[in-house]
Parts: C-alpha cells; structure tokens; sequence
C-alpha cells in the first residue's frame, strides 16, 4: 500500500541543491526583563492566575478557600495527599471525566508566553490536564526562565513518551471572535509558583 | 464535490460585497487580529531576525527533505509509532480507512486538520459510512452547516453569533435567539464532550515533525487534539511532508513565531509533543505528499512549501478581508492559498493569483519569510504561458504590447483616441464600464504632458531662441 | 547631472500637470532634466497580467529613450519597481543591468540622491498620506507596519516643511488602496470596497487633499471620491513640493 519509495525518490529529485546550512540559534533569546514578573503579566493577560506560596501547605490552603473540596480532586503530587487522591494513575483515562480539579507539578515555566512544560511522567495521565474541569500546576519560582530557547535547552534530550507546553485555560475565540474560557480542555488554571 | 462547478474568485467575492455590513464586519475583524499580530510581534525585539531564522531553518528542510523525511521515519518507528506513505489524497483517504476498518472504528473525533480538508477526508468516509465529528469549535460550528472553513485558524469567520446560533438552535436545540458566545461555547463543549468519550479512533493534523527525535508537535488552543488522542485507543496524525523541522530545538524558533503571528498570543494554549503512543495504543503518521514533490520542483515556487499555516497571510490581506475565505473556492485560501492551489490543479485555480493587487503585506507578515507576492505575479507569468487565460486578454494585450513598443504608433493613438485610458489599466475587452461602475472616469486634459512639453520645456524655448 | 523625465503613461495623458510639476520641481533643484519624447510605457500593465513576456519592446523602447542619463526619474513608485525590477535586453544585459539602478523615484532622488531633505513650499491644507505598496513595501521609501523596525518616510520627511500642511496619521497607515492595475476592473468589486475604505479613513481625519506618490492610486481614489461627490481632492505630491512660486 505504501507509496514511499516513489515519494522519497520524487522528492530526492526536486529538491533544491543548495547549501542551505542550519542558522545559529544561540544569538536569540537574550532578552532582558525580570522573569517573575514577566511570567506573572503575561499569565494574567491571557486568562491564568499566578499565586506566590511559600510552600505546598500554602498552596493547600489556598486550594481549601478556592475549590469545592468535595468534588473530585487529583493530584500525582503525594504533598497535597490531605486535598486530592493520587491512586488514579492506572485507572481508565474516560474514568477521569468527572474530575473537577487536577493538581500537578511543571518542570519548568517560560516567561515570554507563560507556558509551563510537563511531560507524562508527572501527568500521571496523559489525558489528566485536559479532561479537568480546572487546572492548577506548581512550579518552583528558580525554574521560571526567559524564552522558549531555553526552554528547549533544558529539555534538551529529556526522554518522554509524550510532552506539553501549557499556558493558560484552554480557551476558542471561534464564535466572532469573542474569547470564551474553557473550549474542550480545563475552564480555569491556576499556577502556584512555589519559593 | 470536486464536479461542482468553481465560481471564478472575483464573482464569487461580488456576492460576497453585496452584503456592505458583513463585508465591513469581516474586514475589521480580521485587521483586529492583525493589529493583535503587530502588537505580540513588535514587543519582541528579535522579531525579524526570529524571520530569518525560522525562514533559514525552512530552507534547509527543503534542501534536504529526503534525509530529514527517511530520519523521521526511523526515529517515529524507534518510538512505536505507525508511519504511513500517501503519494495523493486518494491514498491518504484509503490509508485513513484501512486504520479504522482494521479497529473496526465506525466514528471518529477530528481535530483540526487542513490536510484533511486539502484531502477531502470526511466525504470519503461519509461514503464508506464512517462518521466524522471536527471538535474544533470553529470547525465544528461549518460542519454542522455543511461548509468547508473559511480560514485556516479561524474556520467559520465568515460567519456571525446570529449564525451560529441558528445552527446550535436547529442541530443542539440550543435556546432560539441566544447569541451569547459564552453559552453557545458551552452547549458545544457539553455536546463534543460526549463525543470525545465515546471514540476509539482520533484524528489530528500535524504543526511539526521533528526529523532529530521523531516526534511530532500539535498545537491547539482549545485542547481539543488533546481530548481526543488521549481517549483514543488509536491516534492518527496527518501530515503533508513539509511539516518537517530537524531538530527539537528549532521548536524554540517556531513555537515563538506561530501563534502571535496566527492571533497576537505569545502561545497557543497547548503545544503537545507526541512521541510514543501510550501502552498498549496506536499512533499512526501519515505523510502525505499531493503534489508537494511537485511543488519543491519548481524552483519559483518550492518556498510555498516553508508555510506553517499560522494564517496571518489573509489578516493581512485587504483582498482576503473583503472577499472571505469560500471565494478561494481551495482548501487553504486567501495569498498563500494562492500560490499553493495553481499547483495543486492550473486550470482550476488559474483565477487564484490575479485575486490580489500584489501589494505585498503578506510578505511582510510571513513569518519564514515566503516570497508570496513575488510568486503570485510568477504564477501569473506561468498561467499565461500555459494558456489559462482568456483569448480574448491575449489579443488585447498583444495589442497593446505592439502599440507600446513603437513611439509613433503610440503618440498617434494617444491623440486620435486616448489610447492609454482605453487600453490601460489593461482593459481587456476595450470596455471602461467596469471602471465607471462605481467610479468616474478622469478628466481628458487639454493638451498631455508631452504636447505641453513641445511648448514650454526649456529644451524647446531654447530651439525656438535660435 | 543629466536627468531623464521618465513620465507614466497615464500621467502623459491624463494628469500633464503632475508631469509639469516634476519637470518644474527636478529643475528648481538644480537637475539638467529633459523628457524623451519616444518613451511610452514601462509595460507594467502587461508583466503584472502575466504577460511579462511581450514587455520585450517596451523595454527595449525604454533602453533607448533612457541609456543616456544620469538618472532616471519618475514620479511613480510603481512604474520605478517595474523597471528595476523587470527591465532586461538579450542583447545589452549589461547596459539594463546598469539602468535598473539608475531609474529613481521622485521623493527617494531628492532624500537620496540629491540628498535634499526638506522643500520649502506653501500648502495650507489637512492632508491624508497614502502610501502607494510598490513605493513602500517596493521601493522601502517608507517603514512598513507589518514590520517591527523604525519608523521612516522619505517622502513625508519632504512635505515638513511645507507651510501650512497638516499631515494627519490615519488608523491603517499603509493599507492598499485597491488599485492594483487590472485588479481594478477584473475584481472591480473588491478593489472599490477597498477605496472605498481607504476614502473613509482619510474622511475620518477630515482631510481636504488625499496625496502620495503614485497617480494610478490617487486616479482611482479619485474615481471615486467625485463619484462619491466628495470635497476631498486627490493631489500629486510633486505638485505639493513644486508649490513655492519662483
């Protein structure tokens, strides 16, 4: 069935001969500007809410004041045990749809667009950060970084079966372009960023 | 569907004016997003050099497609992902159905996809009686309408909240006369959410490849790619070969590139980066081909093949603004469909190029930097070579080529009958009428510039001294 | 410096006046300017129809009015890209080669070649700038918007100085008027909604005179401003430079 021979050889014929050499990217990216504040402004601006907490009790108290604590909760983070059940991980990803808010941690997030990076191996599931009514993920404050060169220097060879960037709630502004919150995936995300 | 007969750009987009409200309602919509791209693109300070880059990167993909593409292959097929070879659309549609009959599928949820539009995918499977449900939301809203999108990222601007909420009240049985975006968003979310739970097979397109790791990056807003392939026991990714970059860090450059130039934000909501199927699953990649060997033949235009669908061509586009996207009658419309549909069919879309005043925004806006308004003044050049145009122009402009081409020919028609004004701006069948539909004409002069020269210019004042 | 006048077709015919304030203009400062009377067309509207391969005698008509000069000069954006863009001869390559980089338009000769930046002159009047895409986004006479790079305009920097000119800013700086050549009859609809538009921008700044450097633009907005029976009038910018009595 497949057509790869012809398609390859085709394409081997077409293209250009020329000496096309890959740019240097180490001379982007340098932009100046303090990282906290950036990432906090930009969250803000497209839909998200930073909150500073010192630690993971602070983020709990936090969760306790703002969500409705006897509405399905998850989390992979074993701290937050006290608000959100971890023994999900395994379970069918559709048993997930009734999960009102799922707590998970990033390994990193990029000042210029807000986006946080985590890969499956601490999403506990894929399908988690998605299929949650809201969103909140921790990130250390030290591991806010510029731009997503770096972003992409840390990742570096990082092994994964699967990875995302998110920033802020899933959102469509596909109805006259008025934006709506909360198209298909979380309607809310809150990011702690955590001393 | 590809029997219909085409309605040629420029009638098509007449219709389209009849309308005064909806045209300027388009216009100033799409230019807000603009103005949005502007805004995002010029706080960064290494914007255009960001251009260069991510245009340098394309080009060295196009000069080594057949290395990246086989490396792809490999490092996917070390992860465990299915790859699959569509020389045409034919080939994709069948490798698309061979998967689902394999899992027995009969439904499957789509994210957004243009290849599978370019490709015409959900009538082939409407045939072999699988249904298809687009869970973007714009995508969703002209399925349901029975209309191809309009856009590439915006699928159904084309269309108002008015709209959408006849469409939700007859196929949802949303509130009649509720137009509020917030609450038809929801009745959509609550109808596809269901939808996501109950399908085995996903579809998604591809926004990169990345030749290094093997892995593939999709990106959405709305989560939508996500809730499907996540749910799904099998994963299918549709791409045409051009969607490769070869090395994960060049994600760093077009990541940033992508959405402020599609929509001013610094990111889309979701870059999801697939490269192993979960245990147990399937993904399977298709790459297509479709006349892109083709294209990366043609060395006028093998530079379409950089684009990475970000759409910023057609905010830009004052053409695009007033004419909307259906009058592109191709999958992808507005300046890069443009020069992308000639080589799909000439004859077909040989009305494409001439759909523009090359004023060349689009260029500016490009972000890998393709050359659009250049190749849309070559496609013309090509289309007339090739006979695509009408006789009836060619006579005219031979005409009009011989009368330029001799000064004396020229003088004396420009006295007797103001040569110029009937024959320039190229009116091909000697008609001003089009011009003084909604326009009048200039006024003829007593004496043109060349007679009043004669007279007065200091040349001729000092013969006539001697 | 020996300066050939290479006046648009159009401009020949239709607006001698445009014509006359160039010459006038060239001459004030300081330029040996005649007019070849054997030129006719610089075959844009041919090339931008797909028909670029019967400009041959057009252009060989240009080599021959213009091999002379110095300098070319037009006071057309678009006619100048068509030329340094497209102007070839099989058998003097070299010498084409050699005029593409000659040919100038008006506004960029006077910042960049005789390096004049301002022009004293009278217009007192509010006027909208459109900027013509073939000399902005062609030509680079001014800073495009798309663009994050620094504001410039060769041809506003001249009008500065001219009394009593109120230049407005309008809210799409460089939109394209719809002209377009052919355009403006093979997509009649689009290309008058697009000046159409265009006109109501300027009328939103409440100008009396739309200008800018290309009359195929200024003849089409024209077109329909009097259709229109609008109070705003379309001027040639070379007729603002050339307004200072001698």
């Amino acid at each position: 069935m497949s057509s790869k021979a012809e398609i390859l050889n085709k394409i081997k014929q077409s293209q250009p001969n020329l000496a096309a050499e890959l740019p240097d990217l180490n001379v982007l990216g340098s932009d100046q500007f303090d990282v906290l504040e950036m990432y906090k402004t930009v969250l803000r601006n497209i839909g998200g809410n930073p909150i500073e907490v010192a630690d993971y009790s602070e983020a709990i108290a936090y969760i306790k004041n703002n969500y409705p604590l006897e509405k399905r909760i998850i989390t992979t983070i074993p701290e937050l045990s006290e608000i959100a059940v971890l023994d999900w991980t395994n379970d069918d990803p559709h048993s997930l749809k009734d999960v009102e808010l799922t707590i998970i941690n990033a390994h990193f997030g990029v000042a210029e667009n807000s986006a946080l990076w985590v890969t499956d191996d601490i999403l506990g599931q894929r399908v988690a950060p998605f299929i949650t009514q809201y969103l909140a993920i921790i990130v250390n404050k030290k591991d806010i970084i510029p731009t997503m060169h770096q972003a992409y220097d840390r990742i570096g060879n990082q092994e994964y079966g699967f990875g995302t960037f998110i920033a802020g709630p899933s959102k469509t502004a596909d109805i006259e372009q008025s934006l709506v919150l909360g198209a298909h995936g979380a309607r809310g995300l809150t990011v702690f960023l955590k001393d | 569907m590809s029997s219909e007969k085409i309605i040629e750009h420029s009638q098509a987009a007449t219709r389209f004016n009849k309308d005064v409200e909806r045209v300027n309602w388009h216009d100033e919509t799409l230019w807000f997003v603009r103005e949005k791209r502007d805004k995002s693109a010029h706080q960064i300070p290494d914007w255009e050099l960001l251009r260069e880059t991510a245009s340098q990167i394309k080009n060295n993909v196009l000069a080594n497609m057949h290395d990246y593409l086989s490396d792809f292959e490999a490092n996917a097929q070390k992860n465990g992902i299915i790859v699959h070879w569509a020389a045409d659309a034919k080939e994709h549609n069948e490798i698309v159905h061979w998967i689902l009959q394999k899992h027995d599928v009969k439904q499957m949820v789509k994210s957004k996809s243009m290849l599978t539009e370019e490709c015409h995918l959900n009538d082939y499977l409407a045939d072999k009686g699988i249904e298809v449900i687009d869970s973007d939301l714009g995508e969703y809203i002209v399925q349901l309408r029975k209309e191809p999108p309009s856009h590439i990222v915006l699928p159904a601007i084309h269309l108002k909240k008015e709209d959408v909420s006849e469409t939700f009240h007859e196929h949802l049985g949303t509130e009649k006369g509720n137009f509020d975006p917030q609450y038809l968003t929801e009745s959509a979310r609550r109808e596809l959410r269901d939808t996501f739970l109950t399908r085995k097979a996903a579809l998604t397109g591809v926004n990169f490849a990345i030749a290094e790791t093997g892995e593939f990056v999709v990106c959405t807003n709305e989560g939508n790619a996500d809730m499907g392939a996540h749910l799904a026991d099998v994963h299918i990714a549709c791409m045409g070969f051009e969607k490769l970059i070869p090395e994960r860090k060049h994600l760093g450059v077009f990541l940033r590139l992508l959405a402020r130039s599609a929509t001013g934000q610094p990111i889309t909501t979701f870059s999801s980066h697939f490269k192993k199927p979960r245990d147990g699953k399937e993904i399977h990649v298709v790459i297509v081909d479709n006349g892109r060997s083709t294209q990366l033949g043609r060395a006028d235009f093998r530079n379409s093949l950089k684009c990475i669908r970000c759409g910023a061509c057609m905010n830009t586009c004052p053409v695009y603004r007033r004419s909307g996207g259906h009058s592109y009658h191709n999958a992808v419309a507005g300046p890069i469909g443009s020069i992308l549909a000639p080589n799909l069919d000439m004859s077909k879309n040989a009305d494409l190029p001439f759909a523009s005043t090359l004023c060349g925004s689009c260029t500016n806006v490009c972000p890998v930097k393709i050359d659009i308004h250049d190749q849309l003044y070559k496609w013309r050049q090509v289309l007339v070579k090739k006979g695509h145009t009408p006789t009836s122009k060619t006579i005219a402009m031979k005409t009009m080529a011989t009368v330029l081409a001799n000064p004396t020919v020229f003088n004396l028609a420009g006295k007797s009958g103001r040569f110029v004004m009937k024959n320039i701006p190229g009116l091909v069948n000697n008609k001003m009428n089009k011009w003084y539909d909604q326009r009048e004409m200039p006024e003829v002069p007593e004496e043109s510039f060349r007679e009043w020269y004669k007279k007065n210019s200091r040349e001729s004042k000092a013969k006539k001294d001697e | 410096m020996k300066v050939g006048l290479f006046i648009p077709c159009y401009v020949d015919q239709f607006y001698p006046k445009v014509g006359i304030a160039t010459y006038e203009l060239l001459q004030k400062l300081g330029c040996d300017v005649q007019f070849p009377m054997g030129q006719t067309c610089c075959g844009q509207p041919m090339a931008n129809s797909g028909y670029q391969y019967l400009t041959k005698g057009c252009d060989a008509n240009f080599i021959a009015n213009f091999s002379d000069f110095d300098y070319i000069v037009c006071p057309s954006g678009s006619c100048v890209l068509h030329v340094k863009d497209h102007l070839h001869d099989e058998k003097q390559e070299d010498l084409a080669t050699e005029m593409r980089k000659k040919v100038f338009e008006l506004t960029e000769f006077i910042t960049d070649v005789l390096k004049v930046d301002h022009i004293e002159g009278s217009f007192p009047f509010r006027v909208g700038m459109h900027t013509s895409c073939h000399g902005q986004r062609g030509l680079k006479l001014s800073q495009m918007t798309e663009l994050n790079a620094p504001f410039f305009s060769k041809p506003e920097q001249l009008l500065h100085n001219i009394k009593g000119l109120d230049l407005v800013s309008l809210t799409r700086k460089d939109e394209c008027c719809g002209f377009g050549g052919t355009f403006c009859v093979t997509e009649e609809a689009v290309s008058v909604k697009m000046g159409q538009d265009r006109i109501k921008d300027h009328e939103s700044h409440n100008v009396d005179y739309i200008t800018g450097g290309d009359m195929s633009c200024l003849m089409h907005l024209e077109g329909i401003l009097k259709r229109q029976k609008s109070n705003i009038k379309t001027i040639h910018i070379a007729e603002i430079l050339n307004s200072l009595e001698n």
